[in-house]
């Protein structure tokens, strides 16, 4: 079968132009509040903070905090990216067009996660001003960068698509996604908790994809890192399946 | 091998709240022709566009375009489609010239600025190309939805109700855009609930009433069938019954009796009205007012199914 890639581009580069256009609200918004975050915990209560596993607080909480932009970034840039069609009604077009569920699934999360590395890199230079940043692995911290992007930007997508207000929309990302990122030690080590908070904490997912930053940046982590890869990997299939079953039904999209 | 484009066979469609929008349609539409669909607003004639674009999905039946299916092939079927949509639905933050590339890049084509300039030029847009939508007008916005739905150069055009709510001027501007793109070759089906839009510019016509196709019929036929008109001549004084000279018109005398109906077919080459008119003076009846009525559509689709069933 062959791959329409003009249809492809048009509609990543279409998602991309989006986020030039909204600098403001896509960039800047996000850079300046993670920034507020190094400069309250990192540089000013973290001096009065003990090190965690030999590592600064401020650079301990890096990786979580950049953890917490990937995952509402990516997830609030791609259901946005496919909710506004459906809003509008320019979906019409999409639906019209000779393309397939994959290539259309493939665009709208390929830009959502460009536009959320291209969140997360700004990011991580900005914290570099703040506080010490050292990279012990390099590219196991690109391949959970996109990793996690790709694969939360499916979850987006599923967001969009399920959505029928602005609301419902914001719920996810707000509700659900920010506090399990403040309770999955993006700004405490799990050792710091009691031992029952320290089992409630185990079901929460976005621990483990935090370890699995924080062990590429200072080679520590609550858990083992093949752990955190696989916990992605799997939420990523979930997503894929739900995601395509979902669109070839035309669930919400198509009557 | 056949000259029809599109194929309808057994077509249905029952929404999920159990409405059923098309009951067994069959429809052939050929290749090159403008076809109008003509019927009430909630005919069904948006959700029969809609299923042969992809847009909705079909309950019953099958539809093939050039032979293709437009489910299992629809990539072939769906690039040879354009569609403008009844309601003005675009991106308005993004300007005129993108809006009409990005859906040539949606159905595949290779970016080609001169075929987009070309197009902009012949809807009278091109020097509104770096416009946003939201600073264009109703009537341009629609210029939009046709200049983006010829990006792709389709050889078939869905135009769903293109003149709805747009002045005299830009409807005689569609039409013409119409007539020209038939020129080169481009079968064009329509919707439209107006009559005349349907005579000024349709090869045939086809009359869809609550899901189902009342009449296919060339335009010309149709219109002879369709185009009676009644014409009411109110009288001076009381009529209590029609005189012996003019039986032959079929008249009717009004309620209040103070009235006469004449119902004649605007098509004939003598509509005897000239005549009636005469006979009403040689019988001494004054005249106080004359006024005609087109049969609403409503009246008319109850006739052609009275008529089909007749047959």
């Amino acid at each position: 079968m062959r791959f329409n890639y003009y249809a492809f581009k048009s509609i990543y580069l279409h998602e991309m132009d989006r986020f030039k256009r909204t600098l403001l609200q896509s960039l800047f918004s996000p850079v300046l509040s993670t920034s507020l975050y190094f400069i309250v915990f990192g540089s000013v209560i973290g001096g009065y903070v003990e090190k965690i596993d030999g590592i600064s607080y401020g650079s301990y909480i890096v990786p979580g905090l950049l953890m917490l932009t990937l995952l509402t970034q990516s997830i609030s840039n791609t259901s946005f990216g496919i909710f506004f069609p459906k809003f509008n009604g320019t979906i019409y077009e999409i639906l019209a067009a000779p393309i397939s569920t994959f290539e259309i699934i493939l665009a709208f999360v390929g830009a959502g996660a460009t536009k959320t590395l291209i969140v997360g890199i700004v990011i991580f230079i900005t914290s570099t001003f703040f506080v010490e940043v050292k990279v012990m692995y390099p590219l196991l911290m690109v391949f959970i960068l996109v990793l996690v992007a790709f694969t939360f930007a499916l979850f987006g997508f599923l967001v969009g698509l399920m959505s029928s207000n602005f609301e419902q929309m914001s719920i996810i990302p707000t509700l659900v996604i920010t506090p399990m990122v403040f309770l999955g030690g993006s700004l405490y080590s799990l050792d710091m908790l009691p031992e029952f908070w320290q089992m409630v904490t185990y079901f929460n997912p976005v621990v483990y994809l935090i370890n699995g930053l924080r062990f590429a940046f200072y080679g520590v982590s609550d858990f083992n890192v093949w752990v955190s890869i696989i916990s992605m990997l799997g939420f990523l299939i979930a997503c894929v399946v739900v995601v395509s079953v979902l669109l070839k039904k035309g669930y919400n999209i198509k009557s | 091998m056949s000259d029809n484009q599109i194929s309808i066979n057994n077509l249905s469609k029952i929404y999920d709240n159990g409405f059923e929008a098309l009951k067994n349609i069959n429809l052939e539409i050929k290749k090159g022709e403008i076809f109008a669909m003509l019927g009430p607003n909630g005919a069904g004639k948006t959700t029969l566009i809609s299923i042969i674009c992809g847009i909705v999905k079909p309950s019953v039946g099958k539809v093939s375009i050039d032979n293709f299916d437009i489910i299992n092939d629809y990539r072939e079927t769906r690039s040879k489609i354009g569609l403008v949509p009844q309601e003005l639905t675009l991106e308005t933050f993004e300007t005129v010239f993108n809006n009409v590339s990005y859906s040539r890049g949606l159905y595949g084509k290779k970016p080609d600025p001169s075929h987009i300039k070309k197009i902009l030029t012949q809807l009278s847009l091109w020097d509104k190309k770096d416009l946003r939508l939201q600073q264009l007008s109703g009537g341009m916005k629609r210029r939009v939805l046709i200049a983006k739905a010829l990006s792709h150069e389709p050889s078939i055009l869905f135009l769903d109700e293109p003149t709805a709510g747009v002045d005299v001027e830009l409807r005689k501007d569609m039409w013409k855009i119409v007539e020209d793109l038939r020129k080169s070759g481009v079968t064009i089906i329509l919707t439209t609930h107006y009559i005349e839009e349907a005579e000024a510019i349709a090869d045939r016509v086809g009359v869809i009433n609550q899901g189902e196709i009342v009449v296919v019929d060339q335009t010309k036929e149709l219109l002879k069938r369709m185009g009676h008109k009644k014409l009411t001549v109110e009288l001076q004084e009381k009529l209590s019954e029609i005189p012996n000279s003019l039986t032959k018109y079929n008249l009717e005398i009004g309620r209040d009796k103070m009235s006469i109906n004449y119902t004649y077919n605007v098509q004939d080459k003598q509509t005897g009205i000239t005549n009636l008119l005469q006979d009403l003076k040689d019988e001494g009846l004054k005249l106080k007012d004359l006024k005609t009525e087109q049969n609403t559509l409503e009246k008319i689709f109850v006739s052609l199914v009275k008529e089909n069933n007749e047959i």
